[in-house]
């Protein structure tokens, strides 16, 4: 598939944007229309939990899709997306900061000390916060592309994190978190994949030449 | 504080006999014009069944009781949509849903074991068991969130008396019903069906114990554990076994659903204990549903005065 025209990359890059925003939209309306059921607070927690997850693993699914679908420029909406993870992961920790503990910080403390979810929880989000935060050009060229590139290599042990959070969190069923692990398992068996049979090809080359 | 004087008041205090014969001659005359409000109830003889008897028809000549809270209850919409009932699914928003075409009737609990007088009632018998009283009790689920729920009901005692216990009986076995092809849930081996319960007989036999058919005056939903349920209100709400189907007496320690999925977590006494937490969570503090801030959790979810003395001189961190 060609590159599509500039112009309507930026018009696909509005409507990304809008479409990531619709869960905090709905979300948002709902709570102001009550229609979140008996415990608001409980949805609002697990709804941006989840799609804390959902983004993240979308993040890491625009790689694969790139190159299996022959599309290179979707490369264009991998910060976006990412961003918009860590966007959902604050919104997260703020729901656990203020609605669960109302920053009762020594109620924190003692969660996340005792409370293996929690620390699960707690670094998937300080997992994210160095991603975000050299997500600019800038920092991408005050790095440098190879140096950048590892570092945001994180995402992939910070949506371990998510998963296993997760994991230690429900009281019997399992199959959701599950389903977060299985999609997260896939997207880096691709990349496994990918490192091999590129050690297998450079070490045939070394072979080739001597 | 809220809770009401620790008292032992007989059901004949609670409910006077005029007013439980009033209830009685409601259900004759109801049943003999065949009004709907006797829906479902079997005419022994006659050998026919009417229409069942369905979630929202009015249960009459409920009394009150000394042993309800005067806090204010959640509304029905909230006791029913925001529910565990892990037979029909672990979301807590979908039972009520999954729940509505859930047969209630015809319905026989077999009580047995260590009785002198064991027996099969059916559901309709055993709602005339006794007097029903309303029990305004607090409700605490061991996730961290709290209802006010004003159940319909009779003390569980009212019921063991008829079967006379025997002495050799220690503990009391209760089983939910196992119908997968209308419980979804059971479909999946979440925890192992049927689900169990149990309760030590001083437990059991504590009138705070009761087994509910009610909510709000009407017939339980079928969401809340229709048509028989446990109500044990200082324990967490798990211990609240849904749509019983049999009562069994026994000698030991019988096991209990969540205990046996993961005993670490859950313990055969799962009294409500805001000093021992749950190994994964707290349980100091607990969400009342309705509610923005948190509350504290009160020690046995505010029955301290009557049942504290079940369990003196027991370690409660190592009986959880």
């Amino acid at each position: 598939m060609p590159t599509p025209k500039e112009n309507l990359i930026r018009t696909l890059k509005v409507v990304a944007f809008l479409l990531c925003l619709g869960p905090a939209s709905v979300l948002t309306w709902k709570f102001f229309h009550d229609l979140l059921g008996a415990n608001p607070i409980d949805v609002i927690t697990r709804s941006t939990g989840r799609w804390t997850l959902t983004f993240l693993l979308i993040t890491l699914g625009i790689t694969p899709l790139r190159r299996l679908s022959g599309m290179p420029w979707l490369i264009r909406f991998r910060r976006m997306v990412g961003l918009f993870a860590f966007f959902y992961g604050c919104l997260h920790l703020t729901t656990y900061v203020w609605l669960d503990k109302f920053f009762d910080v020594h109620d924190m403390l003692h969660d996340i000390l005792k409370r293996r979810f929690i620390t699960a929880g707690l670094t998937a989000w300080l997992l994210m916060l160095p991603l975000a935060l050299t997500s600019t050009t800038g920092w991408i060229r005050r790095l440098g592309g190879k140096r950048w590139q590892k570092l945001h290599r994180l995402i992939y042990f910070s949506a371990a994190s998510g998963v296993i959070h997760f994991i230690w969190l429900v009281k019997a069923d399992l199959k959701k978190p599950l389903t977060y692990g299985a999609i997260w398992a896939v997207l880096i068996a691709y990349r496994m994949i990918l490192w091999f049979t590129a050690r297998l090809k450079s070490n045939k080359k070394e072979l080739a030449v001597s | 504080m809220l809770i009401k004087k620790p008292s032992d008041i007989s059901s004949s205090e609670i409910t006077s006999k005029s007013m439980y014969m009033d209830r009685r001659k409601f259900i004759a005359g109801a049943a003999a014009t065949g009004a709907a409000m006797a829906a479902g109830f079997y005419l022994g003889n006659g050998g026919f069944t009417l229409e069942t008897v369905e979630a929202g028809d009015k249960l009459a000549g409920i009394a009150k009781s000394q042993f309800s809270t005067s806090e204010k209850p959640n509304s029905l919409k909230d006791i029913t949509n925001y529910n565990n009932y892990y037979e029909f699914s672990t979301d807590k928003y979908e039972p009520n849903g999954l729940s509505k075409s859930f047969r209630t009737r015809p319905w026989t609990v077999s009580i047995e074991g260590l009785v002198a007088k064991p027996r099969k009632m059916d559901i309709d018998d055993i709602m005339k068991l006794a007097p029903l009283e309303e029990r305004i009790y607090r409700f605490r689920c061991v996730e961290g969130w709290s209802m006010v729920i004003p159940w319909a009901g009779f003390p569980l005692s009212a019921l063991m008396k008829q079967a006379e216990p025997l002495g050799k009986a220690k503990f009391v076995a209760f089983e939910s019903v196992f119908a997968p092809s209308q419980m979804p849930g059971q479909k999946r081996d979440v925890l192992a069906w049927p689900y169990v319960e149990g309760l030590r007989m001083d437990e059991a036999m504590h009138p705070l114990s009761i087994l509910a058919v009610g909510i709000y005056d009407e017939v339980l939903p079928n969401v809340d554990g229709a048509p028989l349920r446990l109500v044990v209100p200082w324990k967490y709400g798990f211990k609240g076994i849904k749509a019983i189907v049999k009562i069994k007496f026994v000698e030991n320690m019988p096991p209990t659903s969540w205990s046996r999925m993961a005993p670490n977590e859950y313990g055969f006494y799962s009294n409500v204990n805001p000093k021992v937490d749950h190994p994964r969570w707290s349980q100091a503090k607990e969400r009342r549903i309705g509610e923005f801030f948190k509350r504290e959790t009160l020690m046995f979810n505010g029955y301290q005065d009557q049942v504290a003395s079940l369990y003196s001189g027991m370690d409660l961190r190592k009986n959880y």
